[in-house]
């Protein structure tokens, strides 16, 4: 419930900070509050500092991650303060987080992309302790999203209260953004460098936010949830259990094997691997996770996964800072059991980080101390499933090395959508706002297709169907060449021949005979067509559209030129080499050659098409029955045959 | 209310009229065409093609990995010569590649990170790139000190160029764009020869109609449709709509009647430009990411398709059923291409690998 009622706060808050700001981009902003509030609560001298102005910021930025630290005792500290900060106070705190922002994004407006950035900062400290209030609020309300039931409904009894706690903290932080974006443009105290410098690199160009909510990686994001809900269905999901070890329980796990079979059962995939890769993919997207793996992925055994909760889901488009990853790195020191140690990789990673925030290192470890203190206050079970939980976010948003990062999104969508820092959003945003322009746009199209003679669905069918029984034996995919395949056999035989040989293979020279456009593709079969028509006394055609093709491959520069030669060579009245064309393509090509703005190069297009037509219908049918053709095709077929029949249909 | 409010109310309450009409319109247009084309659709693709056999095996493996570059490779693109193949990257660099030996042979250095496309001119003799700089470049393939000092810009869009390809010519390229419109330029000189506007979302890719004349190209977009172009006039002579969210890929059907698609939608789709609608839809419930490439084998009868969930779908476009996946790429794929003579299918991936596979 009172999740709920932050969430409407959000919202509201980013409504009135920016307007450009979509839906999405209030978690962000929402969170990033949220760490100042708790960073202040916590420890009453940390917050005077933050609110102490100039040297204050940087605390406010390094302060985001606390958040979970906003335990119940805490609490009441907390929102106490933030209400206060929120208000009269607000002055201090909001500008801290605010300036942040306004520094990462090098601008004074509060545009969305900028002010996010620096809001993610903070957001990692909300995430921390979000993710508390979520995953409590979640078992407590069992019925609104099963997934979290399924994790913490074993611990739920104990967390409640705690979750309440958190859960408020939450909605004093909401209202946070709003000022710090209010007051962004306003007097900011000083920036201390760091924060800048912390403004998530890598996150930089990120969707901000999923402003759409057809994004991609939102859209996939739904799906993948709708389908992780499926699995935690009651009686018709995966079996969640807790399992007894040797000294201790594992709570609310299920096995790898099991998950795969529901995936085989449920799902229209094709083998195990295909349900193992799905489950591997519903892994790295961090809707599940092995219970002590930094490497997300499913294996097909007895190893014990558990689900994410919804409030660590990637749809919530966290994007957090280093600062809160510097905090939750910290903090996992500070629980000295050895399943919490530290891998190497993030024993590195920490050390990093903790020579970049040096200045502030002292903020990061009280929030991590804080937060730890809360943390061994809960429930063991609870404790565990937590614990395990926030890992796996930061297996997702900092990955160990040789994961994939699946966050990441792509730059064309990202700039699409108006998050990329690299620019703006593009015409589609623009042209979204002319909804008038598009939609006479779409009239005009259907009216178009409205006007289109087609055929029966029966008749395209056909055709694509004869298309394949024409070409299926020169698809190497599904016949095999009469020559070995250079990529399956590491030799280069089949090209060398091509190259070299002065035979034309048989079922090249068939290939001629499927289309015009095959033969004059084939440049001997070009060559045979050639000689046929000069035998024929028709050669100027063929020249005419070779011509005519040659000069629209050529330079702007050159254009001119060619097209004067091409006129006075077949279409003017006294041309040397005078081409059948009807009146009135002539009639085209002349007011074209001679247009004022000056002839371009499809000028010869109707006439050209003309004569290719002529050649189709009336040349190249007379070829393809010409003793010419045959006695080619039998030749190449009589040298083909001296080879024993190499090229059989594999299926 | 003050005097100067009264117009201005009215003019909205005008311009919602007008908007409400024009949904309307619209609307009804394509309750009309829908009924107009359901007069033609007397049957499924598919039922046609029973007669076929069902496709039980495509000999297909993984037979070459490219490796090099240090960043999410976005584009590749086949040389006329069968065997090279250029790939740029997020990490701003173009690769020329003897795909055949996993040789690289150049590597150029772009002034920009996110090389999202690149193409081969049909000589084999210059490449063609750009991106994030909104610039199409183009580089001679010579040496690779040559390449980076005889590089020319062609072209520049106001937003991201996402697509390339030489339209039969090493004169001209044509290119798509996040400004929404497509461009077709004179190399030598920068022109614009032609631009085509018409989407009303960025321009994700192009693809050349293999007909006689080369005067249509396809492209895809944002705004979910994919659009058949005459270059001559700038015009949209054929329009598709059907899918849910962006038209990543775009592909002519070898027979250049039909033309198939990849979308964010994680479908593909077959258009039939004859019977002028979609004539198939390749999809399935455990498919759930987005498709960025698509490419046709020789017949026309297998369509390969690169997903966002790192595999590559084989799917029999007549029948509407997937042959088989394959598995490789450890992230994304971002593009998928059949070799100029059919013999292999290149994929290019976020994981950084090119893979070659016949």
């Amino acid at each position: 419930m009172v999740t709920m009622n932050s969430e409407a706060d959000k919202t509201q808050a980013t409504n009135a900070s920016s307007t450009a700001a979509p839906p999405k981009t209030d978690c962000t902003s929402s969170n990033s509050s949220d760490p100042l509030a708790v960073a202040i609560p916590e420890p009453q001298s940390a917050t005077a500092v933050v609110g102490g102005g100039g040297g204050g910021v940087a605390p406010g930025t390094a302060t985001p991650s606390p958040t979970p630290l906003s335990n119940g005792s805490n609490n009441d500290t907390g929102s106490s303060v933030s209400p206060a900060a929120t208000g009269a106070g607000a002055g201090t705190v909001a500008t801290a987080a605010s300036a942040p922002a306004a520094a990462a994004a090098g601008t004074t407006s509060a545009s969305p992309p900028a002010s996010n950035p620096t809001t993610d900062s903070t957001s990692t400290a909300s995430v921390v302790g979000a993710k508390t209030a979520a995953a409590t609020t979640t078992s407590s309300s069992s019925a609104t999203s099963s997934s979290t039931a399924a994790a913490g409904s074993k611990q739920s009894g104990s967390s409640g209260g705690l979750l309440t706690v958190s859960g408020n903290h939450h909605h004093h932080h909401h209202a946070h953004p709003q000022q710090s974006a209010a007051g962004q443009s306003a007097a900011q105290p000083p920036q201390p460098p760091t924060a800048t410098a912390l403004a998530v690199p890598s996150a930089s160009h990120h969707q901000r936010g999923g402003k759409n909510e057809d994004a991609p990686n939102i859209l996939v994001y739904k799906k993948m949830e709708a389908i992780i809900e499926k699995m935690q269905a009651e009686s018709t999901g995966v079996a969640v259990r807790t399992v007894k070890a040797f000294m201790s329980k594992v709570p609310s796990v299920f096995t790898g094997a099991d998950l795969v079979a529901w995936i085989l059962k449920n799902f229209d995939v094709e083998d195990v691997t295909e349900a193992l890769h799905f489950a591997h993919l519903l892994s790295s997207h961090g809707y599940i996770f092995p219970i002590d793996d930094h490497a997300l992925t499913v294996k097909n055994d007895g190893t014990f996964y558990r689900f994410q909760t919804p409030y660590f889901w990637p749809s919530n488009c966290w994007e957090p800072e280093n600062t809160d990853y510097a905090v939750y790195l910290c903090k996992r020191t500070m629980q000295n059991k050895t399943r919490l140690e530290l891998a190497d990789y993030e024993a590195e990673n920490l050390a990093k980080l903790q020579k970049m925030f040096s200045r502030k290192w002292e903020f990061i470890f009280m929030q991590a101390e804080s937060q730890s203190k809360v943390a061994k206050k809960r429930d063991k079970l609870e404790r565990k499933v937590l614990d395990s939980q926030e890992r796996a976010f930061w297996d997702v948003h900092r990955p160990m090395p040789g994961c994939v990062n699946t966050t990441e999104i792509d730059i064309k969508k990202a700039y699409r959508r108006g998050g990329s820092s690299h620019g703006t959003g593009s015409a589609g945003a623009s042209l979204a706002k002319n909804p008038v322009e598009q939609l006479t746009r779409i009239i005009a199209l259907r009216k178009q297709k409205l006007e289109r003679r087609t055929i029966k669905v029966s008749k395209a069918a056909e055709a694509l169907v004869a298309y394949y029984d024409q070409y299926n034996e020169f698809d190497y995919f599904i016949t095999s060449p009469e020559l070995p395949n250079p990529w399956q056999t590491d030799s280069t035989e089949m090209w060398d021949t091509e190259k070299n040989s002065k035979e034309v293979p048989v079922r090249r020279v068939k290939r001629w005979a499927f289309s015009l456009r095959e033969l004059l593709n084939d440049a001997i079969g070009r060559e045979q067509f050639t000689k046929f028509l000069e035998k024929e006394y028709s050669g100027e055609n063929l020249k005419f559209w070779e011509s005519v093709q040659e000069m629209k491959a050529l330079p702007q520069s050159e254009i001119k030129e060619a097209i004067q030669k091409i006129w006075q060579e077949f279409l003017a009245p006294e041309a040397p080499c005078p081409v059948n064309v009807d009146s009135k393509s002539v009639e085209l090509a002349r007011e074209a050659v001679n247009s004022p703005s000056g002839p371009n190069r499809w000028c010869f297009d109707v006439a050209a098409s003309h004569v290719y037509h002529l050649m189709k219908s009336d040349s190249y049918s007379r070829y393809l029955r010409s003793d010419m053709y045959k006695d080619y095709l039998n030749c190449s077929r009589k040298k083909i045959k001296s080879i024993p029949n190499l090229f059989g249909v594999k299926r | 209310m003050s005097e100067a409010a009264v117009p201005a109310s009215n003019a909205n309450a005008n311009a919602t009229e007008k908007m409400a009409s024009l949904v309307r319109e619209a609307e009804n247009l394509k309750t009309k065409l829908e009924e107009e084309r359901q007069k033609l659709n007397d049957v499924n693709l598919s039922n046609i093609a029973e007669r076929l056999e069902q496709i039980a095996y495509v000999n297909i493996k993984p037979r070459k990995v490219l490796k090099g570059h240090q960043a999410k490779v976005l584009c590749t693109d086949w040389s006329p010569d069968k065997r090279h193949i250029i790939s740029s990257s997020q990490d701003g660099r173009l690769i020329i590649w003897d795909a055949f030996t996993t040789n690289k042979e150049h590597a150029v250095t772009m002034p920009t990170t996110w090389i999202m496309a690149c193409a081969y001119a049909p000589s084999g003799n210059f490449v063609a790139c750009g991106g994030l700089d909104n610039k199409v470049t183009v580089y001679p393939i010579t040496s690779d000190e040559e390449m980076a000092a005889k590089k020319r810009t062609v072209g520049t869009h106001t937003s991201y160029m996402s697509c390339c390809i030489y339209p039969n010519s090493d004169q001209q390229i044509l290119t798509g764009s996040g400004d929404s419109t497509c461009a077709l330029w004179d190399v030598e000189s920068g022109q614009l020869l032609q631009s085509f506007h018409g989407h009303s979302g960025d321009v994700m890719a192009i693809d050349l109609a293999p007909n006689e004349t080369g005067n249509t190209f396809v492209s895809g977009s944002c705004d979910r449709m994919a659009f058949i172009w005459d270059m001559r006039s700038g015009h949209v002579v054929q329009s598709f709509e059907g899918h849910q969210s962006d038209v990543n890929s775009v592909k002519f059907h070898p027979c250049g009647d039909a033309i198939a698609t990849g979308s964010d939608d994680s479908s593909c789709r077959l258009y039939d430009m004859r019977a002028d609608r979609e004539v198939a839809v390749f999809a399935k419930e455990s498919i759930i990411f987005g498709v960025n490439s698509v490419d046709f084998s020789v017949s026309g009868r297998l369509l390969f398709a690169g997903y966002n969930d790192y595999t590559v779908n084989l799917w029999d476009t007549l029948k509407s059923e997937r042959v088989c996946l394959l598995y490789g790429h450890e992230n994304k794929v971002s593009c998928v291409q059949v070799s100029p003579d059919g013999t292999a299918l290149s994929t290019g991936s976020w994981d950084y690998t090119i893979r070659v596979w016949a």
